[in-house]
């Protein structure tokens, strides 16, 4: 059976030659992200994903967390498993110093959460929540809330989750019902929230939910919604867990995939909350965390896209079917197959494309966050906000095929539970429905980040683009030269899909090209970055891993062959596909 | 309690090695480079040890090119509390990293010197012994447990037919067997507090220890590639063939 491997070797090339990381070491607060810890920190991770969380991932699969009697239990070995997480201390990884965390950048969080999800995404949608629960007490939660709940769950000791789900309120969070009734210093919750990853579970002592909830007097629709903090236990004033409160468990989900992550129904009966920020502001918090909750899950596009790729690559030099296709012979393993290797390589290729534009975004946020000049802070937040719904959209929508091109490569094996490729497909599966689905990513995209300020920040990134260009032609290197005409013909696509959504009056018309225009956009933004890739591999082939720098030219050039010459296509579906797509009326659908 | 624990970087236990295209040796150059298995633990055993409240103080020793500051710096994050690098881009041989060992030791004066029963690049299982014999102290090889008591470690050791258990006075030298204990996964905290442990380099000459190698390595190559087996019709014909051609009947 093969098992996971963290690709330390891309994930450094990419932090080092890519991201920048020895620039983001530079701003204030990072100075301990040096390159030597760095490296020690993605061994050790490596080390404990490929030891502790990938073991219990078929198992997680196949037993599933279950439900009795309003308490869940996980799969074996995940209470244990979740336990050396904390005592590793790689909870606190993302966090703050003061609250107890690591400090260190989202640049070195990203790998590193990489590969807990790509050894184990079920598992790791713990953390991933409790992180997000972090993140709004920090924003907002009242210094009494942060000093009472942050340092037990920046441990771990406590998880968090995220309420906001319910039945009639999915993508519209505006219909959202729940109640939140005023007592002296504190709320009562009443409602049902659905879709509560780690809602109730065995592997930690309390559970603190982020509830959204109306006010009575709150006004309708989006501006009526606050924000709460509802423990599964009330905390003692000696800070343990003291009264169970009323925040129960009703059931888990049966669902295709990541079935070792409990998703509850939670209903409130009166539950004892404590507001976050101010009253009817709830929606409004939910929104600054966005970017990096959408972030996340983009990641997990590529970490199962990784594994995936891992586990297809295994079989393909194993598997002993078919003659070579020249010399004949003895049958061979599968990967001497040119169509395998085709499959591979578009595994391979956007993988790598969709890390280094994760990675690269990750350090932009890190320079919106902490460099010193405002006005660079700004620029760097406009690249970010870009650029969120496309990692969040495109890697996962590509995660999901890639899932699939494993099974294919693993044939009628890959269709069999037992061989583990299909697992990767059916936990990939959610990635591009939660946190927003691919439609919204795309409209958000298209309507907020592109319309809205008429294309400013595409432009200025579609110019940083043209730079590139002059660089890429001073190559003599044929795979290079090869790549720049994809990429030019890319940045074309893009740019004129960026000038038919800002000249299109009718929303109508570009939300019909969204999702293509998303897919358009994550293609290039790949495409820039397999070119940047393949010049600092050029630059570096008489120092470097010659092996490791000749292969990644080479599959710059695959990606600019067989991926970024889609975008052309892409860009007539964005600016004439719209007509077709409204034609029909709704009776019309019936008419067959 | 002073415990000195040698680690040595050694080429990773999960690279297929390949040996270099003029016979001289294995190829490293862009090799993932780790600490040898059993040195790592080494310095499990060390540390627990000092968490028995047995050990006051590990020391992690590495000889070799500077790169080896890698393999002290895991050693430190496993727990050891500070690291010396002899660094030389010299060839080491086990009797050179011996007397390397030895001079260290008695600048430090520890009680205990643990390491791995071999490293995995040359398997040599040398240095322990050699360094014992230099500073004619006694020896446990191939531990798979340790108790400390009174001046004296009771080691069980790993040998051929089963376990041996010994009592040597300190001070002494062990080293570990697979079996002695399942090494602890780094934490995150102990990885950044590992930056900020003093690790000293010294060179060779300093300790006034000459490491030119007294072996030439003649010639490096691959293990032959193993023979397709033959299908016999029956048992008779495989008695035939144990008795004549293989000849072990």
């Amino acid at each position: 059976m093969s098992t996971y491997t963290a690709p330390l070797k891309d994930m450094k090339f990419v932090l080092h030659e890519l991201a920048g990381l020895a620039e983001v070491a530079k701003l204030p607060g990072y100075e301990e992200a040096s390159p030597d810890t760095v490296d020690a920190i993605l061994e050790e991770a490596g080390k404990f994903a490929a030891g502790v969380l990938d073991p219990l991932n078929a198992t997680g699969d196949r037993e599933g967390s279950t439900w009795t009697d309003g308490a869940v239990r996980t799969p074996k070995g995940f209470r244990e498993a979740y336990r050396q997480f904390c005592e590793g201390g790689w909870n606190a990884l993302p966090f703050e110093g003061e609250w107890g965390g690591q400090g260190l950048p989202r640049l070195v969080s990203t790998p590193v959460q990489e590969m807990w999800k790509s050894a184990n995404l079920s598992f790791s949608l713990c953390p991933l929540l409790t992180q997000g629960a972090v993140e709004a007490l920090l924003l907002r939660g009242s210094d009494e809330l942060k000093r009472r709940y942050l340092p037990k769950m920046v441990e771990g000791n406590w998880t968090g989750t995220m309420n906001l789900t319910e039945p009639q309120a999915g993508s519209d969070l505006s219909l959202v019902r729940t109640r939140a009734e005023r007592q002296g210093d504190h709320y009562l919750i009443s409602g049902q929230k659905i879709f509560i990853t780690y809602g109730e579970h065995d592997l930690a002592q309390n559970i603190v939910h982020l509830v959204l909830a109306r006010t009575p007097d709150a006004p309708e629709g989006v501006k009526g919604i606050s924000l709460f903090v509802v423990p599964k236990f009330i905390p003692n004033e000696d800070g343990t867990p003291g009264k169970r409160n009323p925040a129960k468990c009703a059931s888990i989900e049966h669902k295709l995939g990541i079935h070792a992550s409990p998703t509850a129904v939670m209903v409130y009966d009166k539950a004892l909350g404590y507001l976050v920020g101010e009253e009817n502001r709830g929606l409004e918090y939910m929104f600054i965390m966005m970017n990096a909750a959408r972030f996340a899950v983009g990641l997990e596009g590529v970490a199962i896209a990784e594994r995936a790729f891992q586990r297809a690559l295994a079989f393909a030099r194993e598997r002993i079917q078919g003659r070579d296709l020249v010399q004949g012979g003895k049958s061979v393993p599968i990967i001497r197959h040119p169509d395998v290797r085709r499959m591979l390589m578009l595994m391979k290729s956007q993988t790598e494309a969709m890390r280094a534009l994760a990675y690269t975004t990750a350090a932009t946020m890190d320079f919106a966050r902490k460099h010193p000049d405002a006005e660079a802070r700004k620029r760097h937040q406009a690249f970010v906000d870009l650029m969120i719904p496309v990692v969040k959209g495109w890697s996962t929508e590509t995660g999901i095929e890639i899932a699939s091109l494993g099974v294919q490569v693993h044939g009628g094996m890959g269709f069999v539970e037992e061989t583990g490729a299909a697992q990767y497909l059916r936990d990939a599966r959610i990635t591009t429905i939660y946190e927003g689905t691919t439609g919204i990513q795309a409209m958000d995209l298209v309507g907020r980040k592109i319309a809205r300020e008429a294309g400013t920040t595409a432009k200025a990134w579609l110019g940083s683009l043209k730079a590139l260009d002059a660089e890429l032609a001073k190559s003599a290197n044929a795979d290079v030269k090869a790549l720049r005409a994809q990429l030019a013909q890319g940045v074309q696509a893009v740019s004129d899909s960026v000038n038919f959504i800002v000249e299109t009056k009718d929303p109508r018309a570009t939300f019909a090209g969204a999702v293509p225009f998303l897919k358009l956009m994550g293609i290039v933004a790949g495409g820039w970055q397999m070119a940047r890739a393949a010049l600092a591999a050029e630059r570096k082939l008489n120092s470097g891993d010659k092996d490791f720098l000749h292969a990644k030219i080479a599959t710059a050039r695959f990606y600019g062959d067989q991926v970024l010459v889609q975008a052309p296509a892409l860009r007539d579906t964005v600016v004439k596909g719209a007509a077709g797509v409204l034609a029909l009326s709704e009776e019309q659908f019936l008419a067959a | 309690m002073k415990v000195l624990v040698a680690v040595k970087r050694v080429v990773d236990f999960n690279v297929k090695v390949r040996v270099k295209a003029d016979n001289s040796g294995v190829e490293t150059a862009n090799v993932k480079m780790s600490m040898n298995p059993f040195d790592e633990i080494a310095v499990e055993a060390a540390v627990r040890l000092k968490e028995a409240g047995s050990a006051t103080e590990i020391i992690a020793i590495s000889c070799g090119v500077a790169q080896c500051q890698e393999t002290l710096r895991t050693a430190l994050a496993i727990g050891a509390d500070r690291a010396i690098l002899v660094e030389t881009a010299a060839e080491l041989q086990p009797l050179a990293v011996a007397k390397l060992l030895r001079a260290i030791c008695q600048k430090e004066s520890p009680q205990l010197v643990i390491m791995g029963k071999q490293a995995i690049d040359d398997d040599s299982n040398q240095t322990g012994q050699m360094l014992a014999a230099l500073l004619g102290w006694p020896q446990a090889t191939f531990a798979s447990k340790i108790e400390l008591a009174e001046g004296r470690a009771k080691v069980t050791r790993e040998v051929d037919g089963g376990l041996e258990t010994v009592s040597i006075k300190l001070p002494a030298v062990i080293t570990t067997d697979l079996r002695l204990n399942e090494p602890r996964y780094v934490t995150l905290p102990n990885i950044m507090k590992a930056k900020k442990k003093a690790l000293e380099t010294l060179k060779p000459e300093a300790l006034g220890v000459d490491v030119s190698p007294r072996l030439a390595t003649l010639k490096v190559v691959e293990p032959p590639k193993r023979k397709a087996g033959v299908k016999v019709p029956d048992a008779k014909a495989l008695l035939e063939k144990l008795r004549n051609e293989a000849k072990v009947l």
